[in-house]
């Protein structure tokens, strides 16, 4: 592929991004305006238009402080469900935000996963590199997928606990934040503790094939403690930091820490 | 006759104000549930929509919150109040002693009873600090189905870490259920709830001055 697509590709990402962004933003400043109309809710503060930046701002404490609450909840020993082979969804949903035929087109050829912040090797891997990683080390999890919206399906995923490739990398796990960035642009980013958890998995295979385009090839993080939009597929770059990070749905008003 | 007055002895002090017909912890709490359920619902209602169970959404106009994160901020920040005020409402009302001295006993045949009276309107509404059978029974459920929705909701909110509140509710999607068809009892109980005070103002009243 020559450079001067690849740019194309990325201006047509952030194109995407950008218009979904764009899209959303409308129906948040008009919530404001449909929740005068409900009287009760009215006698919270007067509310004006001009208190929607202290009404999303309270909210906004609110969410933080549910990040807390959720924190202190959370227990590295408590492990999520699994299930039998038979319990799977068939066929699997497709979840981004964008359309299937949409989704990146990652060229194994050209894969590097890049490395960065509190990491003491942050040389990057290739593919073939990761599997040979993961090859004798291989986990696997039938675990149910949580969708903030409500819907949930059974997959089964396999790759490496994602633990033992942060202690292979010499990530500093007492760092609070684990980022990751996405090919599709997406971007998310988990706390410290559920990057630990024994069922953080770095997937490279779903139902034992290889991990297809639509589920995040060539990796995804699955995280079967937390909600859908804190799985990143399509992985292609891990860093390690103490500065918050964010992500694309959390930056739009999703709770961060999204546990389950 | 004003030398009488003067020298009235203490006794004959204006009575003391009778205890209002709601104390005021119970007023308090009251409206802050309303607040509350108004916010936990419409928001939910979005929320719904964003993957409905059944086959209808609620109209967007009616919802709370803009887009399902709007609806999920709200629906988190008001499940605290929702929560801890009825907390409150239950530890001081057992406390206090005025649940059992209100609410019991009811029997089914009180309610049968007290039911068949208020269709025929012959049910008497004349002293509001004694709740008929009909109005202990609608009460209690109100009190109870919160409590489920609370819990329901906890078990929707960590499917994992409260694995066992799920699995008591048959699972992730077991609990949204629950959730979902507890929230429409609690609307139908409202419903029915401001019908009543329609036809019985001065309940209303009670709830706001306490008298």
């Amino acid at each position: 592929m020559s450079p001067v697509v690849r740019d194309g590709e990325a201006i047509l990402h952030e194109a995407r991004a950008l218009m979904t962004r764009r899209v959303t933003e409308p129906s948040r400043r008009a919530f404001l305006a449909r929740t005068l109309s409900l009287g009760g809710v009215a006698l919270l503060s007067g509310c004006s238009l001009d208190d929607n930046a202290s009404v999303e701002s309270a909210l906004d404490k609110m969410s933080r402080w549910n990040d807390r609450v959720q924190a202190a909840l959370f227990r590295q020993d408590v492990l999520a469900p699994t299930f039998p082979e038979s319990s799977i969804t068939r066929p699997f949903p497709f979840n981004a935000f964008y359309s299937m035929d949409e989704a990146p087109v990652v060229e194994e050829a050209d894969y590097q996963l890049e490395l960065s912040g509190l990491i003491a090797d942050k040389a990057p891997w290739r593919l073939d590199a990761l599997r040979n990683f993961a090859s004798p080390r291989a986990a696997q999890q039938i675990t149910r997928h949580v969708c903030v919206e409500g819907w949930s399906a059974i997959g089964r995923w396999g790759g490496v606990t994602f633990s033992d490739f942060l202690r292979r990398i010499g990530a500093d796990t007492t760092a609070r934040y684990v980022g990751f960035k996405c090919a599709d642009d997406y971007y998310t980013s988990i706390d410290m503790p559920t990057a630990l958890h024994p069922q953080t998995l770095l997937a490279l295979t779903y139902d034992g094939q290889t991990l297809p385009r639509e589920y995040g090839f060539p990796m995804k993080l699955r995280i079967p403690t937390k909600l859908g939009y804190k799985n990143p597929k399509h992985i292609r770059a891990i860093f390690v930091t103490n500065t918050y990070p964010g992500g694309y749905w959390e930056d739009q008003g999703y709770n961060w820490f999204g546990g389950s | 006759m004003s030398t009488l007055t003067k020298s009235a002895p203490p006794a004959a002090k204006p009575p003391v104000r009778s205890r209002p017909v709601q104390p005021g912890w119970l007023r308090v709490t009251h409206w802050l549930n309303v607040l509350a359920v108004l916010v936990m619902v419409t928001s939910g209602w979005r929320i719904y929509n964003a993957s409905p169970i059944f086959g209808f959404r609620f109209p967007n106009d009616i919802t709370l919150g803009g887009w399902l994160g709007g609806a999920l901020r709200w629906h988190f920040a008001a499940m605290w109040l929702l929560a801890l005020n009825g907390l409150v409402y239950l530890l001081i009302n057992l406390a206090s002693g005025r649940l059992s001295r209100r609410f019991f006993p009811v029997t089914l045949r009180g309610v049968m009873r007290d039911a068949f009276a208020a269709l025929r309107g012959r049910l008497a509404h004349d002293d509001p600090r004694h709740y008929n059978q009909v109005q202990r029974v609608a009460y209690l459920f109100a009190v109870l189905d919160l409590v489920l929705l609370v819990a329901s909701g906890l078990a929707i909110w960590k499917p994992v870490q409260l694995g066992w509140l799920c699995t008591l509710f048959g699972g992730f999607q077991g609990a949204r259920l629950v959730h979902f068809l507890a929230m429409a009892a609690l609307v139908a109980f409202v419903a029915v709830h401001v019908v009543m005070v329609a036809l019985v103002p001065r309940t209303l009243r009670t709830m706001i001055t306490g008298r």
